[in-house]
């Protein structure tokens, strides 16, 4: 059997913030995962859990203080910012705040055309003017918005209509990874759907693979194939979009679904955890998660549970997950 | 259901406005609704509904110039719009409280937490310091704060979110207020923590006696703490009825396609969600007719000269649409997700 | 609380070696310009010339120059000037600095009591006409430059009107020592405070009125107003509170660099005997070693004011306290 490259392969990435007093902030604390091409991974966790800086490590956004990061293959951790240049192209990310990120001042044609002016086209040239427009007017069909939005500004779109194009500035250069942080969250729910269906469509024409950052776990679960949970810089599960949500083995997980308010009249009311999620500077030891669980035993402050295979394609780091009648000595 | 008490609250044709551009832009349009004793109300809508504005219109808490306020509120018997403003002072804080959406920034960053709870008390209250501070930490320990007497030594910015919005909630329960209006008190918060703060409003009907208006864009967050909701949209009611009634069988088609398009947690996953095309209108392009029209799958002909008046279609539930009056309702709600646990 | 202070310290100390190095260099090391003359004065002789190498050691290495100059100035406090037959430098503005800070302290007791004034009043009525009246006459006073104000005092108080019974309680222009006299010394006074305060009314209350109006829109003043508190006490208790952050950090600066001798054109028109006076009248003889000394105690106040204003900080804003 041969396995296809993964878009994106990190092993065991960290990234530490230095606070006054010597203290650091561990936001990723050691995080192995693999993107394959196809598919939609899905980050989830509350906030402070480290999942934005995650994401922008992937793209090396952010640097890592230790451990890897490859991208189709090829390691791109220590990469100068010259080098990563060309590679650009082909990882681009989609941010929460739509307003933020583009220029007031500059009309939607000439923000979408500048990554195609600044890096060469396929036959490694620089882009004609006529095929520029020609891909602009592309882009603008592919999400959804009528051409002469091209020559109007940003204020003058609404906050679906923004994301729409942030969405199409990400694809100007033809990506293979998108990774998307929170790119939902600030629309109302009825907008909210169009952008999930977006994306979803997007894919399926595309053949893109992505990562979602996002908190909203209905929102992930309709975007996503695989879903990692991230609790205190770590990921505590991660698996199959349907094994993970329908059969939770962390308990993390389960009360992280469980706490969602359902629409639906008559529902059973949340479990509820105790307390606030820890510092991530001081993070309790052994399981990060001992001091909320509800199942917590004595080994589990002491030791620290590494992630493993309940199931194919389904891993938790639990000491005792559900199910297991015999937890591993 | 009981026959109705006189509500403890009572809007009718609530009217907000502002001045732009030379003429009134009317934010708010003919909101009528009421909150019994010990009941809590969900008012939904998506942003630019009118929701947060009706809320502080109540309150006489905006200082836009200009702004007018028509239509009546009943609090208690007492109308509050144009109510002197010594008397509406009195008021809040006291027999109604306000809890907002972001506690970070709701509380004062330069006194202590309990030093602002005590304000309150002391402003309501001739209450010595002490006696003020003994409430502040009961309540604080009460809304389920640990160590409550160092809590409110402390600063808001050294309190984690929950906290700081279970030390909102003491404060704005300090004068044991018979209405609570909370605006999206939960949006700020992450989901675990969410349903700690849900579960503690919804248990100050019987530990407080108080009723809640709770303000919110999630239908998830009404379903689980409403017993009555009202959905704005575009500043005008779409539909208002028992919250059960209204998840089950939405006679507005607005109503309907928001539950629609809300991913579902449970159950089959549809290929596509059903979304509305297209945005709400802001109040100054809000079209003659429904404001729902443009975006609405059943509009036609009589739906476009004014807006549909509210009609009655029974069990409390009102709908301004003019579907359920022409003979045609909306069917009831596929209910795929009831099936789950 | 006490970690933080001391670190502030060492900064400050730090600081103020730095500055004396940059002064000293400026005004000594500068290649091409022999020091020696520059100390002397102009028209020195010879012997005068030999005399003055020998006391700094300009014939020896910069550090020991520096050395020298720092131990004249801080530990022997001998620094002379020649250019006013010998007279001893530390003394002169020893004896200058009462004079100035008396002038400063008052001006400053005015302005910041007026501008807290008129900034809250003006906020509290935003867009009336006491609004307008009260910005506009800020505006007036920042545009009026101090010494054509003091001038036009003094044609008043003293020549003009001054035997009237209006103006006639003024003295003549000079400092009396609050020691002496304490009716003196404040009517002495009471004119250039006001003179030197006016242009800092204009600024303060102007910038607090925009301070305190950026401020209503905040969050917590509509907590505050929804806890049902009088909306005096909104403005005051949570709005100025937390508006007084940045006016103190204003104030600090301003108020440190008058009494390191900005105060200087308030001083020459009123003829008081400040610190500001002694650089005018040193820059106007080029003598060297008072220009020196009053650089060196105008850094010294402007670096020491600094680090109150941040411990104030500390006081006045609990994140920062945090954040040390």
């Amino acid at each position: 059997m041969t396995h296809p490259t993964p878009v994106l392969e990190l092993r065991d990435v960290r990234k530490t913030y230095r606070l006054p007093h010597g203290q650091r902030l561990r936001a990723v604390d050691g995080i192995s995962l693999r993107v394959m091409p196809g598919e939609m991974l899905g980050l989830v966790g509350e906030s402070g859990c480290g999942k934005s800086t995650l994401g922008r490590c992937m793209l090396r956004l952010d640097d890592v203080s230790s451990g890897q990061v490859l991208f189709e293959g090829r390691d791109i951790t220590t990469l100068s910012e010259r080098k990563l240049r060309p590679l650009r192209p082909g990882m681009q990310m989609v941010f929460q705040n739509s307003t933020a990120a583009l220029n007031p001042r500059r009309s939607i044609g000439d923000l979408l055309a500048e990554p195609l002016r600044v890096h060469p086209g396929p036959d490694g040239r620089r882009r004609a003017a006529a095929t520029i427009t020609a891909r602009l007017h592309e882009l603008m069909a592919l999400v959804g918005l009528p051409a002469s939005a091209l020559a109007r500004y940003p204020h003058a779109f609404s906050g679906g209509q923004r994301q729409r194009i942030n969405i199409a500035r990400a694809l100007a250069l033809s990506p293979r990874l998108v990774v998307a942080d929170e790119p939902v969250s600030a629309l109302d729910v009825s907008v909210q759907a169009q952008i999930v269906n977006l994306f979803a469509e997007l894919r399926e024409r595309l053949g893109l693979t992505y990562v979602f950052v996002a908190h909203d776990l209905a929102v992930v679960r309709q975007i996503s194939t695989r879903v990692a949970v991230m609790y205190l810089g770590a990921i505590v599960e991660c698996g199959g979009t349907d094994d993970v949500l329908h059969a939770p083995a962390h308990p993390y997980t389960a009360a992280l679904i469980a706490a969602v308010p359902r629409p639906m009249v008559g529902a059973p009311p949340a479990m509820l955890l105790r307390g606030d999620v820890p510092s991530p500077v001081n993070r309790p030891a052994g399981c990060r998660f001992h001091t909320r669980c509800p199942q917590a035993q004595a080994r589990c402050s002491a030791e620290e549970p590494q992630l493993r295979a309940i199931r194919p394609n389904h891993e938790v780091a639990c000491h005792y997950p559900p199910g297991e009648e015999n937890p591993p000595a | 259901m009981p026959a109705d008490p006189v509500p403890l609250l009572d809007v009718r044709d609530l009217c907000v406005s502002v001045p732009a551009n030379g003429s009134m832009i009317r934010l708010v349009e003919n909101v009528s609704f009421c909150v019994n004793e010990a009941e809590i109300v969900g008012l939904v809508g998506e942003s630019g509904s009118g929701k947060s504005v009706t809320a502080m219109a109540l309150m006489g808490l905006i200082d836009s110039p200009g702004v007018q306020v028509s239509g009546s509120a009943r609090f208690r018997g007492q109308e509050l719009v144009g109510m002197a403003p010594r008397a509406l002072r009195n008021l809040r804080g006291g027999d109604i409280a306000m809890i907002f959406q972001d506690p970070m920034t709701a509380f004062t960053p330069v006194y202590t937490i309990g030093w602002q709870i005590d304000e309150q008390i002391r402003a309501h209250e001739r209450l010595s310091r002490r006696a003020a501070r003994a409430r502040t930490v009961q309540l604080l320990a009460e809304m389920g704060v640990p160590d409550p007497a160092r809590t409110a030594q402390r600063y808001p910015h050294q309190l984690s979110g929950g906290l700081r919005q279970r030390a909102m909630i003491a404060m704005a329960l300090s004068c044991n207020p018979t209405l609570l209006i909370a605006d999206e008190p939960t949006t700020a918060l992450d989901v675990t923590v969410q349903a700690q703060i849900l579960d503690l409003l919804r248990g100050l009907r019987h530990s407080h006696g108080s009723s809640v208006l709770l303000i919110t864009h999630d239908m998830g967050v009404v379903a689980q703490t409403c017993s009555r909701t009202l959905v704005l949209y575009s500043g005008r009611m779409a539909e208002s009825g028992p919250t059960a009634t209204l998840f089950a069988r939405p006679a507005h088609p607005y109503t309907a396609a928001l539950l629609d398009s809300i991913p579902p947690l449970y159950g089959t996953r549809p290929h596509r969600l059903p979304a509305i095309a297209g945005v709400p209108p802001t109040p100054q392009e809000r079209p003659a007719g429904c404001a729902f029209g443009p975006r609405c799958a059943y509009v036609h002909a009589t739906c476009l000269p004014a807006p549909p008046p509210l009609a009655s279609i029974g069990a409390g539930q009102q709908a301004a649409c003019v579907l359920p009056t022409e003979g045609k309702p909306l069917p009831p709600r596929a209910t795929a997700q009831a099936m789950q646990p | 609380m006490i970690a933080p202070l001391l670190r502030r310290l060492g900064q400050t100390l730090l600081v103020l070696f730095g500055v004396s190095v940059l002064v000293f260099a400026v005004f000594f090391a500068t290649p091409g310009a022999d020091p020696t003359a520059r100390i002397a004065g102009r028209n020195a002789s010879p012997q005068i010339m030999e005399k003055v190498r020998l006391e700094y050691g300009f014939d020896r290495a910069l550090p020991v120059q520096y050395a020298t100059m720092m131990k004249k100035l801080f530990i022997t406090r001998d620094l002379a000037s020649y250019a006013d037959r010998g007279e001893l430098v530390v003394p002169q503005i020893l004896q200058a600095a009462p004079v100035t800070a008396c002038l400063v302290c008052g001006a400053a007791f005015i302005w910041v009591g007026a501008s807290i004034i008129m900034g809250t009043l003006a906020a509290a009525m935003k867009d009336t006409w006491v609004d307008r009246t009260l910005m506009m006459a800020g505006l007036v006073g920042i545009s009026i430059p101090v010494f054509w104000l003091g001038q036009v005092a003094n044609l008043v108080t003293q020549s003009r009107y001054h035997d009237t019974w209006l103006f006639s309680w003024v003295p003549g222009l000079g400092y009396v020592p609050f020691s002496e006299d304490p009716g003196g010394w404040f009517r002495a006074l009471v004119i250039p405070w006001v003179v030197l305060a006016v242009m800092f009314i204009g600024i303060y209350s102007r910038v607090l009125r925009a301070d305190l109006v950026a401020l209503a829109g905040e969050d917590f003043m509509r907590t505050a107003r929804a806890k049902g508190l009088s909306p005096t006490r909104v403005m005051l208790r949570h709005g100025l509170r937390t508006a007084l952050v940045t006016f103190v950090s204003l104030f600090g600066l301003d108020f440190a660099q008058l009494v390191g001798g900005g105060a200087l054109l308030t001083e020459v028109v009123f003829g008081l005997p400040g610190v500001g006076r002694l650089t005018y009248r040193a820059l106007t003889n080029l003598d060297l070693p008072v220009i020196m000394a009053t650089v060196m105690y105008s850094a010294i106040f402007v670096v020491v004011a600094n680090a109150v204003v941040d411990m104030v900080y500390l006081l006045l804003d609990p994140r920062v306290r945090d954040a040390r």
